[in-house]
């Protein structure tokens, strides 16, 4: 049965999640070092603002020291639980260590956390520090199928790195202009959008989109084995492919069976 | 499906940038509310970009561009699938005076198998006690305790005016802070299936026990009652609440009877313990307060009479407020 939302781990470090919509993705789990890490700017950030809040009582000291003292004990409490529980709400599963170093805390569904979440995982830190530095939450961290300590866990919470979000520049084909001259044969063209099957048109896609990751010699290899399976479809005129080479001739056949759309993604006008 | 990568994202791209847009407005203001219009404009944004993402799974090329959409997806996913109640506005009296004594009594049975466990210890205390008295320092690890009942009552009861006058304020955080903190040790031990928490509160009980038997065995019990009463009639009802939440978190986790999935019956129940440790931190912080200010006074700065009066009163008050507060007219 598929339970909508609910994740999965796929890898080593993957949390699969399948929507309603029936899309999938992933998330990637966090380290335990990338989240010692964080914890460990965290605790700066709560102890370093527990020393300048301390030096700022000393100065009021004189209205009563008793009290002022009494502020700070209550002060430096309420910080180290509300300080995750706080900002975790407000920025949406992130503090500042997580921040800095890329992570989020998220529903292990990968819906959005409620505050009960973030409140409990939050509480039961009390367990998983036991004995002392995170002892029992490291080994259930580490243990564990999604990287959760105990109060991930009771909480369904996962924590995960967080990717940019920026859109990829895809540079527009260099030889949009460029003469076809495969479709200077209609019959033939029509002939080899017909034939040619949807895996050979995905694959003869991917071969342009990742020509510059190939090196020369499997570049040639590979669009000479394209080449050959597009020949094998429709047989053009030898003047129709006087002077191509086997990669620009995987490319025009490309744009006739996408219909006329230059397929040219990085620096496809140079030929193989 | 043979797809026309550049064609298709030259299309697509400006709704992406759309629903990117979306979500860093909904990210940076939490409280925003979207009108009818812009939550079905999200809704299609939202289903165009994991068509989108479904176009492009099975294509090997362009992983940047897929990449971008599955955290453009889980964004929005997140955003648009919340897994709980909205939180309204936060109503700190109402949810104390009225949600807190509900949940408890929507629980009791966690309750009274704290209380169960707590009295346990405290027999178990006081017998281990009456059988073997020099096991006192063993049972209870506190230096104040181990001193000699008579010697001290002697003592508090010379100490003439304000003794904690320049730091009662300090020592009442310092309580404070600590009972809270044995409290949520008390509560989140639940996640070990309740078996730490029933260590807790039954050592709890031993300690207790082991105090009371030694004070009343030593002719001390006016002393004893004046000094516990006033503080301990809540502080230690708030440890019990605090095994309360722990229990009904254990119960959850262990399922029994119950077909649903452990994270469905967490989920169902996490307010609740929330609500319960939230209100045993609230009486800890009476609790601290009465305890610095008021119990660390004895006879004759404060006559025993009156502390004993007031500890009933505040029980008394407590068995109310738990029993009846927040019940419909």
């Amino acid at each position: 049965m598929c339970v909508f939302g609910a994740g999965r781990k796929i890898g080593v470090n993957k949390l699969a999640i399948h929507t309603p919509e029936g899309v999938r993705f992933d998330l990637h789990l966090a380290g335990p070092a990338t989240r010692f890490l964080a914890w460990f700017m965290d605790a700066l950030v709560i102890y370093g603002s527990a020393g300048v809040c301390q030096r700022g009582l000393n100065y009021v000291q004189f209205l009563n020291k008793d009290v002022v003292h009494a502020a700070f004990v209550i002060l430096l409490f309420v910080v180290t639980i509300g300080y995750p529980i706080t900002l975790e709400w407000m920025w949406r599963g992130q503090t500042v260590g997580k921040r800095i170093f890329g992570l989020r805390v998220m529903d292990a569904g990968g819906r959005r956390l409620s505050f009960g979440q973030i409140a409990l995982r939050n509480l039961l830190r009390f367990v998983d520090v036991l004995p002392l530095l995170y002892l029992v939450g490291g080994a259930a961290l580490v243990l564990s199928r999604r990287g959760q300590r105990l109060g991930d866990m009771v909480a369904d919470t996962v924590v995960v790195r967080q990717k940019k979000l920026v859109l990829p520049v895809i540079p527009p084909s260099p030889d949009a202009a460029r003469f076809n001259s495969l479709l200077e044969y209609p019959h033939l063209a029509a002939r080899l959008r017909q034939s040619v099957s949807a895996g050979l048109a995905q694959v003869a896609m991917e071969a342009v989109v990742r020509r510059d990751d190939l090196g020369a010699e499997a570049r040639i290899e590979v669009f000479q084995a394209l080449g050959k399976k597009f020949r094998e479809c429709v047989k053009f005129p030898e003047e129709a492919l006087a002077g191509l080479s086997e990669e620009r001739f995987v490319r025009d056949c490309l744009e006739v069976v996408l219909g006329g759309t230059k397929v040219g993604l990085r620096g496809g006008g140079r030929g193989a | 499906m043979i797809l026309d990568l550049p064609r298709f994202i030259k299309a697509e791209r400006r709704y992406w940038e759309e629903l990117r847009v979306l979500l860093d407005k909904l990210e940076s203001a939490p409280d925003v509310r979207l009108s009818l219009e812009e939550m079905s404009r999200a809704q299609y944004l939202y289903q165009r970009s994991c068509s989108a993402l479904t176009r492009l799974s099975g294509f090997a090329g362009e992983l940047e561009v897929r990449q971008y959409l599955e955290a453009l997806v889980a964004r929005a996913y997140a955003e648009f699938h919340p897994s709980g109640a909205r939180v309204g506005r936060i109503r700190p009296v109402q949810w104390f005076a009225k949600t807190f004594p509900r949940t408890f009594r929507k629980h009791f049975q966690a309750f009274a198998l704290s209380l169960a466990l707590t009295v346990g210890g405290t027999a178990f205390g006081a017998a281990a006690m009456a059988l073997d008295h020099d096991a006192k320092s063993v049972l209870m690890p506190f230096s104040q305790l181990n001193e000699d009942p008579g010697d001290r009552v002697q003592r508090e009861e010379a100490e003439k005016g304000d003794h904690m006058k320049g730091v009662k304020s300090t020592f009442a955080a310092q309580l404070m802070t600590h009972n809270i903190q044995v409290g949520l040790l008390t509560f989140a031990l639940g996640v070990t299936w309740g078996v730490g928490s029933i260590i807790l509160l039954f050592y709890n009980g031993v300690t207790l026990g082991a105090v009371v038997l030694d004070y009343v065995g030593a002719g001390q019990t006016q002393f004893l009652c004046g000094w516990l009463l006033p503080h301990g009639v809540i502080e230690i009802p708030a440890i019990l609440v605090a095994g309360q939440a722990a229990f009904v978190l254990a119960s959850a986790l262990i399922g029994f009877r119950d077909s649903a999935r452990r994270s469905e019956r967490l989920r169902a129940c996490t307010n609740d313990v929330l609500t319960l440790a939230g209100g045993a931190a609230v009486m800890l912080v009476w609790a601290g307060i009465i305890e610095s200010f008021f119990s660390q006074y004895h006879a004759p700065v404060l006559p025993y009479s009156l502390k004993i009066a007031f500890g009933l009163v505040e029980f008394a008050a407590l068995c109310v407020f738990l029993a009846r507060a927040g019940k419909s007219a």
